[in-house]
């Protein structure tokens, strides 16, 4: 296969693309089965871990379509595996059911989705970052959802393992999103040493067999146990509004608690979800706010002109779900010009306007011709922003 | 006890058939796994003491897949309806015959969508009358046993609701075969499909496969009649162990000193 250019020293020093950096991820993360599909730019991440996981134990599987896949990792899931797919816009379209499934049945489960030009078949070998507002809403009905993204290898190491973490802990399915550019590219990265980011194991009953055990009773901190299927405890899981034996009901307070228990299970625990990087935030009086592959444009303008003297800073976001409004809006408390910088026609911009105190504050850097945001594009919303013209 | 199934309905047929064949086999209920889709055939797993799984429509073989492969050693049941399995389910259906991996489908065929009132099914024959097809059906029906066969299944059967000893029988045969076994089993659903086609009663409708089926087996010439009993039953590669193998051989290439990254 590939990675001639891989070579190991005492630290583990790779250059890696960014799809076998989530490969290595999930595996350094606990992943033991992966199914998948192949679709442009995410089929790497499939073809390294059909090499990697008989390996180890793990379990490898191509299934006949990503509806099927990620159905295959939820069932994995359910006996104990942690489980992941990965796939780009028209397979993530496919699979919305199925994630509403394992919101709703509470599975823990990773999604890589590695970005390209949309809509429908795009510019399958371009960058986008479109699919933000779906991998929020994507799937019907009341949910809420974590969404995890990163710009640079060293970040998405530590974002893929930090989605298995929070999968297990939140007991629900976690979307990454990548992009074409971070995807596809080759960069350095340190691997880090087993140990050294901490795992979040699955949370297992204590209730012993031949005891009832209640699927989705949490415990006094809010956490739900698992069995793993196959084990002592025999219970039912389910789509459908279900009680606490997992079995389903239609009264109205059993709905009522779980759609709530389902959206402030998370949306009321975004300081432990939130991830993200700030450079020169503190006097900031422009603040760049950006992900994933524009952020590094973002990053280089930002730093360009703090070398002239502006004092411009960048809010990198690395949790897009839940949106992090009070750290948004404390970050730009002080600015005069908020810049939103992404590859889509403003996605983050709107949940950026609804939690700054002033809206009309806020602009929009983007470009959505499948290449990549450049510095130049953002300085020059800069400047027309300035009243400079470019 | 309680239970969502109309007076009259197949189904509980099929679950019964199904658990006393279980219970003579002696299967330790925690290591067997009933996964359905959604419709009334798929209510069946919230009436079984086994790990349960209702999933998502005609997606139950897809979730069934990621439990055997992740643990082989787990008894597969897999309850679908005729749509469930046929139509929407398809797909998923021809690949894990193709796969040959180890779990029972069990096709509950009462030729209808009976949960959403009755519409036209991929099993539905041609002329029939469903509230989406109410100057009568223009396809054929599918051959369930063809298709399963074709698709790569190592175990094909058909019985009905009334052939229930035979049916436990098969479906006792289906769970001890290693491979992609499908059994088909014609059931009746009274209220939808058979009083829009005047099928008459439940008992009258079973009666009708009684009268309308003949043994594969039988030396006499079909006529018309459907077949039923076991079409086949191979051996072939099953896809877990072929997996596992797999790896076993990638373990002792490693042990042999190659540089396993």
């Amino acid at each position: 296969m590939t990675d001639a250019v891989e070579k190991k020293t005492a630290d583990d020093i790779r250059f890696l693309q960014g799809n076998e950096v989530c490969a290595e991820a999930a595996l350094y993360a606990g992943l033991r089965f992966f199914a998948g599909y192949p679709i442009t730019p995410s089929t790497e991440i499939a073809e390294r871990l059909s090499e990697r996981l008989p390996r180890i134990g793990g379990r490898f599987i191509q299934m006949e379509d990503e509806i099927g896949s990620l159905c295959a990792v939820i069932g994995a899931s359910l006996t104990g595996a942690k489980a992941m797919t990965a796939t780009s816009g028209p397979g993530f379209s496919l699979m919305q059911e199925a994630i509403g499934f394992a919101v709703m049945a509470e599975i823990p489960c990773v999604i890589i989705d590695v970005q390209r030009g949309g809509p429908s078949t795009g510019l399958p070998t371009r960058a986008a970052q479109g699919d933000v507002m779906q991998a929020r809403w994507g799937t019907h009905g009341d949910h809420a959802i974590v969404a995890l993204t990163a710009s640079n290898h060293q970040d998405l190491f530590r974002i893929v393992v930090e989605a298995f973490n929070f999968s297990e802990v939140f007991r629900s399915p976690v979307i990454v999103l990548l992009d074409e550019v971070v995807g596809h590219m080759r960069e350095k990265i340190r691997l880090p040493a087993p140990g050294e980011i901490e795992l979040s194991e699955r949370l297992t009953t204590s209730v012993p067999g031949g005891v009832d055990y209640h699927p989705y009773f949490p415990r006094e901190d809010g956490r739900l146990p698992m069995s793993d299927f196959g084990g002592v405890h025999r219970y039912n899981v389910t789509g459908l509004v279900h009680d606490m034996w997992g079995f389903p009901s239609d009264r109205p307070a059993v709905a009522n608690d779980l759609v709530h228990h389902l959206y402030n299970k998370i949306e009321n625990r975004t300081e432990s979800l939130l991830l993200y990087r700030e450079y020169h935030l503190e006097d900031a009086d422009t603040v760049l706010i950006s992900y994933g592959a524009s952020a590094r444009s973002a990053l280089h303008i930002m730093e360009n002109r703090r070398a002239v003297g502006m004092r411009i800073g960048l809010l990198e976001l690395q949790t897009l779900w839940p949106f992090p409004e009070e750290l948004v809006r404390q970050k730009c408390r002080k600015a005069r010009f908020v810049i939103v910088v992404e590859m889509n026609m403003g996605q983050i911009v709107r949940e950026v306007k609804a939690a700054v105190d002033e809206p009309e504050r806020v602009f929009l850097a983007n470009r959505v011709d499948g290449t990549m945001i450049t510095p130049t594009d953002i300085k020059n919303v800069m400047r027309i922003i300035e009243g400079k013209g470019v | 006890m309680p239970h969502i199934w109309c007076p009259g309905c197949g189904h509980g047929i099929v679950l019964g058939a199904l658990l006393r064949a279980v219970e003579r086999m002696e299967l330790d209920r925690n290591s067997v796994v009933m996964v359905s889709g959604i419709g009334c055939s798929s209510r069946i797993e919230g009436y079984a003491d086994f790990h349960t799984l209702h999933t998502l429509h005609g997606r139950a073989l897809a979730f069934a897949t990621g439990v055997k492969l992740a643990r082989p050693e787990l008894t597969m049941l897999v309850p679908m309806g005729d749509g469930d399995a046929l139509a929407i389910g398809g797909n998923h259906f021809i690949h894990a015959a193709r796969r040959n991996i180890d779990m029972t489908a069990i096709i509950m065929n009462n030729l209808t969508y009976g949960m959403t009132g009755g519409q036209s099914s991929p099993l539905s024959a041609c002329g029939e009358y469903a509230t989406t097809a109410p100057y009568g059906t223009l396809e054929q029906p599918f051959d369930a046993v063809a298709l399963a066969t074709a698709a790569g299944a190592t175990f094909v059967a058909r019985s009905t609701t009334y052939h229930v000893q035979e049916l436990s029988r098969i479906f006792e045969q289906a769970i001890r075969h290693k491979g992609f076994s499908v059994v088909e089993v014609l059931s009746q659903c009274p209220t939808y499909y058979g009083r829009k086609n005047h099928k008459g009663d439940a008992v009258e409708m079973m009666e009708w496969y009684r009268d309308n089926t003949i043994p594969f087996s039988s030396p006499e010439s079909p006529d018309g009649k459907i077949r039923t009993g076991v079409f086949s039953d191979v051996d072939k590669p099953e896809y877990c162990a072929s997996y596992a193998d797999m790896a076993g051989a990638l373990a002792r290439e490693g042990e042999k000193g190659g540089d396993g990254r």
